[in-house]
């Protein structure tokens, strides 16, 4: 891009190019504006927002459960997990209890989401920086998951699943045995995809020692998930601030040590690992009962009693037309989704419509440190480091 | 790992510290599902944070969040929200101020970089101003955009279309036209809840009048 149309001074090697908003290692659609010194990063200023489609204006327009879905398009590589911030906020400020059942149902999902995540972020990444094969493994094992979430939700990737109180329906039995069958070959493959990438001369090339975050740096710039843990911090929102079963559970959680990119990678590997084992935990530990609370205003009634029951009648009615009203106050909830901390500050005015919502998506943060991160590195070197904060365009644009 | 009542308590105990140390910036602190939530003056805004920041007891290391939320009809009408996390103390804070369209409330940039983007967000949607930023630019809307989108007064749809024009060789942007006018149903139920006195209900009631 040449802006103005100064003449070119002999030994003056400094320009700026544009970097997207198509470029297959934007990850989206990302622009952003390089000023190069040679083919040294002297500034990165992204451009965002190509993306925005006001999410947060269009939810104040709908009823609670009608803004549901919407969660599922932000960071749509892990849709349930958003779904889960939103659901956790509206059950506390309604204070809604979560049956046990749900609980173990809503784990088992989140961690499915972790690992789609995670295996298009490490195989993508791998692709940013010459691999082409790592993605086509990768992508074969997603696609199981998907069926997965199609199975249980309807909908390979816009599942609208979780929802207050719960989830919307329960799991069929050979769907939880088909999980079960899933976990071990997985571990396999992500052997597998570790052989290819993990130790590759190319890829240690291109990452270790790029893109360095130290503690300090990501306190600074607000990160959060795999981009501090990389750097050695064991801050894991699952341990830190236990929501449904987690407490329960023995995970363990994985931390870099140096904070490059590379450290970022093996974290992720590793967390897919312990999702596993997560996965399997939940299955043996799945309690029979209900999926949503019963008799409760904020979830539906059941098919049967609706044919009998006038009250069950009007109140799945009104709970479809006008929805339930959430107290007012104000509530901040948060997950550890895949890529670090997404939350929700709701304000509710006591109606069925949010007042504000508020999604804070955790790659707005992250993306916002490319400038101080890609400064002094070479050009080639700023997709690998865009590659190790796992930016997905759903959630920063919103 | 931290239970329940332990936050609750670790939440009062900041929440006096806080009252204490910070008298002069702080108007009110309170609690709300466990949450600790401070509203703090205006002008204060930048040595707060640095208490927040370096303060034994705070360790409020990482900025969360910050957004704005519009409360037309009300003397400042924007409510900007602050959230921090201390991964150091695990405890959470959020910190609320009140501004108007014209004011500027002053920039936690020097004390949290991770402000620079909330901020030119909560410019962006809403238009509130902060003095001291270096780059307060429009972010996440088209460029050459006008309004603030998240205000409650913005239209829905927006004023502004946009679509290729193929005599033009180019997109251009025209005044919104929608074929049917948008429906936005109110479901609210006029009888749930309802507060005030229906007509005729006084003669039902008592029967003070009637012997």
């Amino acid at each position: 891009m040449a802006d103005d149309s100064a003449p070119i001074v002999e030994g003056d090697r400094k320009f700026t190019i544009n970097f997207g908003p198509q470029h297959p290692a934007a990850h989206g659609v990302l622009r952003l504006v390089l000023d190069l010194d040679g083919e040294i990063v002297d500034r990165v200023d992204p451009h965002i927002g190509l993306l925005h489609r006001g999410t947060e204006k269009l939810i104040e327009y709908k009823t609670f459960l009608q803004a549901l879905p919407y969660f599922d398009r932000l960071d749509y590589v892990a849709p349930m997990n958003q779904e889960h911030a939103y659901c956790l906020a509206i059950e506390k400020l309604a204070g809604i209890e979560v049956p046990r059942r749900a609980q173990f149902i809503r784990v088992i999902f989140s961690e499915i989401g972790r690992i789609l995540s995670h295996l298009l972020n490490v195989t993508t990444q791998a692709m940013d920086v010459g691999a082409l094969t790592p993605p086509l493994w990768g992508f074969e094992e997603r696609e199981k998951l998907m069926v997965f979430y199609e199975r249980a939700s309807g909908s390979r990737m816009h599942a609208a699943y979780f929802r207050p109180g719960g989830v919307h329906q329960d799991l069929p039995p050979d769907l939880i045995e088909d999980i079960h069958k899933f976990c071990d070959p997985f571990l396999k493959v992500l052997d597998d995809i570790e052989t290819l990438v993990t130790e590759n001369r190319i890829f240690k090339q291109r990452n270790v020692d790029i893109g360095v975050v130290s503690v300090p740096d990501a306190l600074a710039w607000g990160f959060s998930g795999v981009m501090v843990r990389g750097s050695g911090l064991a801050w894991d929102l699952r341990r830190a601030e236990p929501y449904e079963i987690y407490s329960e559970l023995d995970f363990r959680i994985p931390i870099g040590k140096n904070g490059d990119c590379w450290d970022r990678y093996l974290c992720r590997i590793e967390e897919m690992r312990e999702s596993i084992r997560i996965i399997l935990q939940c299955i043996d530990k799945l309690p029979v009962g209900p999926v949503l609370p019963e008799r409760s205003k904020f979830a539906p009634p059941r098919r049967s009693e609706m044919k009998t029951s006038m009250e069950a009648l009007i109140h799945h009615f009104k709970l479809y037309t006008e929805g339930f009203h959430v107290p007012a106050g104000e509530v901040y909830a948060c997950v550890e989704a895949p890529k670090g901390e997404f939350g929700v500050y709701l304000v509710a005015d006591g109606t069925n419509r949010p007042y504000r919502l508020k999604i804070k998506a955790p790659g707005y943060a992250h993306l916002q440190a490319m400038d101080p991160l890609c400064r002094g590195h070479m050009l080639a070197d700023v997709s690998a480091i865009l590659g190790s904060l796992d930016i997905v365009f759903g959630e920063i644009d919103r | 790992m931290t239970t329940a009542s332990e936050r609750a308590q670790m939440s009062t105990e900041l929440k006096a510290h806080i009252l204490n140390v910070q008298k002069d910036a702080v108007l009110d602190a309170a609690i709300a599902h466990g949450e600790l939530t401070v509203t703090a003056r205006r002008a204060c805004v930048p040595s707060l944070m640095a208490f927040l920041k370096e303060d034994s007891l705070c360790r409020f290391e990482t900025l969360v969040d910050i957004c704005a939320v519009d409360r037309p009809g009300e003397a400042e009408r924007f409510e900007v929200v602050y959230h921090f996390l201390s991964m150091r103390l695990n405890q959470r804070l959020r910190v609320k101020v009140r501004t108007d369209e014209s004011t500027p409330v002053p920039s936690a940039i020097d004390v949290f970089p991770a402000a620079n983007w909330y901020e030119r967000e909560a410019f962006d949607m809403y238009g509130v101003l902060f003095s001291g930023h270096p780059d307060l630019r429009r972010i996440l809307t088209d460029y050459g955009f006008e309004g603030y989108p998240l205000r409650k007064d913005f239209p829905l749809s927006g004023r502004v279309e946009v679509r290729y024009d193929d005599t033009q060789k180019r997109v251009v942007y025209e005044p919104v036209k929608l074929v049917q006018e948008y429906r936005n149903f109110d479901f609210l139920s006029p009888w749930e809840g309802m507060q005030s006195v229906i007509p005729g209900d006084e003669k039902a009631g008592g029967g003070s009048g009637v012997k």
